[in-house]
C-alpha cells in the first residue's frame, strides 16, 4: 500500500481545497492517521473508497473521542531586567487549547486486503459547532456507529439517514461518554463498596456524632 | 455504488419498499402527505422481552399482512457502559470486563484486547502463549458456532433437542476452560504479553480427547439438521444478502463469508501464529440463512484441524513476555487498533493512551452491532416468522451489541 | 395431628395431610419460570435447564415465554435503566403467587458494572426479591441451590394467620409502579415502598 504521505499528496491533488494533515503516533503500533478538514470530508471519503489503487471499501470502526479544553504549561526563557542587570529567567506560560470532538474512522480494503488507513475529522468546539458530515452514504457500515457517536458524544452527523439515539432512551438529556459528564448520584447504598465506589457511597452515610 | 442507492432511506419513491427475489425494490405501501402509511398496516414491537431475540433486543416491525414492510432495530437495553468504565480503570482492570462483552466467547475477547494493548506497548507473547491462545480461541469458536446453530434451530421451532445437544458439547469444553482458568464462562485468562497461568498436567490429553470425539458429534448433528426438510424450507432463499451490500455495510465473520466474500482476518492479518496452520475458509454462494448455517458448520471442522495441529505442536517454554509489566502499567502516549477474527466477526479494540495508567479512550468494535446494520434490508418483504430465523442467523449477543 | 398416629396410619395405607401441606407441595414442585434472560447469567440459566444440570428434577423446566403463565421471574443479568421499566412491567403482568430470584451480582447490586451511568443498582429497588444468588455469573449449581431455597420458602408459607403468604393477603400489593424515563435518570430512582437505603453510620 502507498505511504500516508503519498495518499496525502494525491488527495490534495485530486480534491481542490482539501486540507489533510498527518498526525504522528509515537506508540510501537505506528498507526498514523490523516486529519481531514470537515468541509471536504465527504468527498475525500468517497475518493478513498473508489480510487482503484486504494479501494478502501470496508469501514471497520467509527470512534468518537472527546478532547476537552486544556491548559498547557510551557517553560519559556524570557529576558528581563532584574535589579539593574539583564537576566534570562524561566517563565511558565499558559496556553489554553480549545476543546473539540473528534471522530476516527478505520478503513481497510477487502479487495486488496490492505489497511488500516485511519482518518479523523474534528468539530469546531464542544458546544455549538458540533456538526460533521456523515459518511454513511459512502459506507453503509457507519450507520449504527455514527448513531452511537451522536448518542454518546453529541456529534451531529449531517446527511445521516436516521440520526436518533441508539443506546440511551430518547428523553435522556446528556452525552454520557463526554469526559465532563457527571452521572446521577444513585449510590445510596452499596453492599460491598470499595475504592471510588466507597467514596461515592459514603456521601450518603450519615456521620456519627463524635462522643466526648 | 449500488449499495448506497439500495439503502431504503435513499429511495426516491417515498413509499416503503421491499426487495423482490431479483434484488429490485418495489413499493408495497404508499405513504400519505403526512408521511404516515395508508391502509391496514400493523405495527408490532418484538422485544425487548421476546423468546427469539436472544436477550433484550427489540425490533419495531411494520407488517402488511404477514409481510414485513419496515423494520427498525432498537438496542441499548443492555448498555452497561463498558467503554466509560474501562476509561476509569487500569489496562489490567479492563480484562474481566472484556469477558462480559460477548459472554459466549470470553477467550477471544481477551485475546483481541490483549493484542491491542500489545500493539500499543510493543509487547510480544512468547511461543507457548501463542499456541495456548490459538487453542482456546478455536475452542471458543466451536462453543459459539455449536450454540448458535442450536439457538437458530430453536428459533425455528425445534424446541429443545438441537440446543440440548449443543450444550452437552459446550459443557465438555467449559470443563477444559475451568481447569485452565478457574471459571467456566468468564475466563479472564489472557494478559498483555502472554497468558495468566500455564496449562495443567493432563490438559492437552483431555483437549485431544475432546477434539477426537467432536467430528462424530458434528456428523450426528448434521444428520439431524442439514438435510432436514423443514430446516431447508425455512432457510433457503430467506434473508438473502448481496456481497456488495455486505461489504459496504461492514458485515464481517461468517455472515460475510456466507455471501461469498473471502475475508478472514486469520488469513488477512496473520495475527498470532495462524500462518503456521493449514485451514480453509468456507464460503457460501447464496448469502441466505442456510448458507450462514452451513458456513458455521464447515468452520467448526476447519477449527478442529487447527486444534489438532496446535495441540500436537505446542512447545514448552515461558508463557509471559519478560518485558511485560502487569502492575503499574503505563504505555507511552499513542494509539493502536488491534483486531482479530472472533467467532462473530471482526472484533477490534481501539485504544488511545495519554501516558496514564488508564486508557484515554477505549473503544470496542462490536461485530454483533455492525452486522445488525443490514437487518432491515434482509427482512423487507419476508414474513414475520422468517425475521426470527434471519435474526438468529446474524448471531448477536446483546452484551456486545450494547456494551 | 400426632406424629405417631400419623405414621401408624400410613402403615395401614391411610395417608393424612393438611390442606396447607398439599397446597404448598403442589406449588413447590411446579414452579414455572419466565423465559427471560437479560445478560451473561441467562446463558448459565439455559445451561441449568439443559441435560447436565437438569432443572426438570425440580419441576421447573417449563420455561414460559409469556409472563401470564409464569410463577417465577429469574432476573438473570444486568438490569439497565433502559430495561428496568420493562422488568417491572413484566413482573406486574405475572399472576399471583409469584416469586423473584435475583441471579448474579448485577441483578443484586449492579455488580461489576455498578459504576455505569445506565446500570440499575439492584432490581430490588423496584420489585421484592425472594432469593438472591451471588456470583458473576453464578454456576448452575448455585441456581439449583436457589431453587431449593425457594422451594423451602414456599413450603413454609402459611395459608392463614398474620404471617400468611403475601398473595393471600388482600392488603399486600401485587403490582408496583413502573418507573418512567426522565431527563437524566429513572423517575423515581427507587420505589420507597419496596426498598429504602439502609442507614449506615460513618465512624470517622
Amino acid at each position: 500500500m502507498e505511504t500516508l504521505e503519498e495518499i496525502k499528496g494525491r488527495i490534495e491533488n485530486e480534491i481542490s481545497g482539501a486540507i489533510v494533515e498527518i498526525l504522528p503516533n509515537d506508540s510501537p503500533s505506528n498507526q498514523r492517521s490523516l486529519l481531514i478538514g470537515a468541509e471536504h470530508g465527504f468527498r475525500v471519503a468517497a475518493w478513498l473508497r473508489d480510487e482503484p489503487a486504494l479501494r478502501l471499501d470496508y469501514l471497520s470502526n467509527v470512534t468518537g473521542v472527546d478532547w476537552p479544553e486544556k491548559v498547557v504549561k510551557d517553560k519559556v526563557k524570557v529576558k528581563r531586567v532584574v535589579e539593574g542587570e539583564e537576566k534570562e529567567i524561566d517563565q511558565v506560560m499558559e496556553r489554553r487549547l480549545g476543546g473539540f470532538l473528534e471522530v476516527v474512522y478505520h478503513l481497510y480494503s477487502m479487495e486488496h486486503k490492505h489497511g488500516p488507513v485511519v482518518i479523523r475529522m474534528r468539530t469546531g468546539d464542544r458546544a455549538e459547532q458540533t456538526h460533521l458530515p456523515s459518511l454513511t452514504p459512502v459506507w453503509r457500515g457507519a450507520e449504527l456507529q455514527e448513531r452511537e457517536v451522536f448518542d454518546l458524544f453529541g456529534i451531529v452527523f449531517d446527511g445521516h439517514p436516521d440520526l436518533r439515539r441508539i443506546l440511551m432512551w430518547d428523553s435522556f438529556q446528556h452525552h454520557p461518554m463526554r469526559r465532563d459528564y457527571v452521572e446521577v448520584d444513585d449510590y445510596e447504598y452499596e453492599p460491598t463498596p470499595h475504592d471510588a465506589v466507597l467514596a461515592k457511597a459514603r456521601q450518603h452515610y450519615p456521620k456519627e456524632a463524635k462522643s466526648e | 455504488m449500488s449499495a448506497v442507492l439500495d439503502h431504503p432511506a435513499n429511495q426516491p419513491s417515498g413509499g416503503i419498499i421491499s426487495p423482490e427475489r431479483d434484488g429490485k425494490y418495489t413499493v408495497l405501501a404508499k405513504t400519505n402527505s403526512n408521511g404516515e402509511v395508508d391502509g391496514d398496516l400493523l405495527e408490532v414491537s418484538m422485544g425487548p422481552h421476546h423468546p427469539s431475540t436472544h436477550g433484550v433486543f427489540r425490533m419495531d416491525v411494520v407488517l402488511d399482512g404477514e409481510r414485513i414492510v419496515k423494520l427498525k432495530p432498537v438496542c441499548g437495553y443492555l448498555h452497561r457502559n463498558h467503554e466509560k468504565i474501562a476509561e476509569n480503570v487500569t489496562y489490567l482492570g479492563s480484562i474481566p470486563y472484556t469477558d462480559r462483552l460477548d459472554y459466549m466467547c470470553s477467550m477471544t475477547n481477551n485475546w483481541a484486547y490483549a493484542l491491542s494493548v500489545e500493539m500499543l506497548a510493543g509487547l510480544c507473547a512468547p511461543e507457548r502463549a501463542q499456541y495456548i491462545r490459538v487453542i482456546t480461541a478455536e475452542f471458543t469458536r466451536l462453543i459459539n458456532h455449536v450454540c448458535l446453530v442450536g439457538f437458530l434451530a430453536q428459533d425455528m421451532g425445534a424446541l429443545g433437542t438441537p440446543l440440548m445437544y449443543a450444550f452437552r458439547e459446550r459443557e465438555k469444553i467449559l470443563d477444559l476452560f475451568e481447569a485452565l482458568s478457574g471459571s467456566r464462562m468468564m475466563c479472564n485468562y489472557m494478559r498483555f504479553g502472554g497468558c495468566r497461568v500455564d496449562l495443567s498436567s493432563g490438559w492437552i490429553e483431555e483437549a485431544n480427547h475432546i477434539v477426537d470425539r467432536f467430528p462424530a458429534f458434528l456428523d450426528e448433528y448434521e444428520n439431524l439438521l442439514t438435510g432436514n426438510e423443514i430446516l431447508i424450507a425455512r432457510t433457503q432463499g430467506v434473508g438473502v444478502l448481496k456481497p456488495d451490500l455486505a461489504i459496504s455495510a461492514s458485515v464481517t465473520g461468517p455472515m460475510l463469508r456466507a455471501c461469498g466474500v473471502n475475508y478472514d482476518i486469520r488469513k488477512v492479518d496473520n495475527y498470532g501464529i495462524y500462518d503456521r496452520f493449514e485451514f480453509k475458509i468456507p464460503l457460501g454462494s447464496h448469502g441466505d440463512v442456510y448458507d450462514r448455517y452451513m458456513v458455521r458448520l464447515l468452520e467448526m471442522r476447519e477449527s478442529l484441524k487447527i486444534l489438532k495441529c496446535a495441540l500436537r505442536d505446542i512447545p514448552e517454554g515461558p508463557i509471559m513476555d519478560p518485558n511485560a509489566k502487569i502492575r503499574n502499567f503505563k504505555p507511552k502516549p499513542g494509539e493502536a487498533y488491534g483486531r482479530i477474527e472472533g467467532p462473530k466477526g471482526e472484533l477490534g479494540f481501539y485504544l488511545i493512551s495519554d501516558g496514564g495508567p488508564n486508557p484515554y479512550r477505549y473503544r470496542v468494535r462490536p461485530p454483533s452491532l455492525i452486522n445488525l446494520t443490514i437487518l432491515e434490508d434482509m427482512c423487507l418483504g419476508q414474513t414475520v416468522a422468517d425475521s426470527v430465523a434471519i435474526l438468529g442467523s446474524v448471531d448477536i449477543v446483546l452484551g456486545e451489541v450494547d456494551r | 395431628m400426632d406424629q405417631g398416629l400419623r405414621s401408624e396410619l400410613s402403615k395401614q395405607g391411610i395417608f393424612t395431610s393438611t390442606l396447607e401441606e398439599l397446597y404448598n407441595w403442589g406449588r413447590r414442585n411446579s414452579v414455572w419460570p419466565l423465559q427471560f434472560g437479560l445478560a451473561c447469567c441467562a446463558i448459565e440459566m439455559i445451561a441449568t435447564s439443559m441435560a447436565r444440570f437438569d432443572l426438570a428434577r425440580f419441576g421447573a423446566e417449563v420455561f414460559r415465554p409469556s409472563p401470564r403463565q409464569a410463577d417465577l421471574m429469574i432476573v438473570a443479568g444486568t438490569v439497565t435503566k433502559k430495561m428496568a421499566p420493562q422488568v417491572v412491567r413484566l413482573y406486574n403482568q405475572m399472576p399471583e403467587p409469584k416469586y423473584v430470584i435475583a441471579m448474579g451480582a448485577c441483578a443484586i447490586s449492579g455488580g461489576p458494572f455498578k459504576q455505569g451511568y445506565n446500570v440499575l443498582k439492584g432490581i430490588d429497588r423496584y420489585i421484592p426479591v425472594d432469593v438472591h444468588i451471588p456470583g458473576c455469573p453464578p454456576r448452575p449449581e448455585a441456581l439449583l441451590h436457589a431453587f431449593m431455597t425457594l422451594q423451602r420458602r414456599i413450603d413454609s408459607q402459611k395459608l392463614t394467620g398474620a404471617n400468611r403468604a403475601r398473595h393471600l393477603d388482600p392488603e399486600a400489593p401485587s403490582e408496583f409502579p413502573v418507573p418512567e424515563f426522565g431527563a437524566d435518570d429513572l423517575e423515581p430512582a427507587y420505589n420507597p415502598q419496596v426498598w429504602q437505603p439502609p442507614t449506615f453510620v460513618r465512624d470517622e
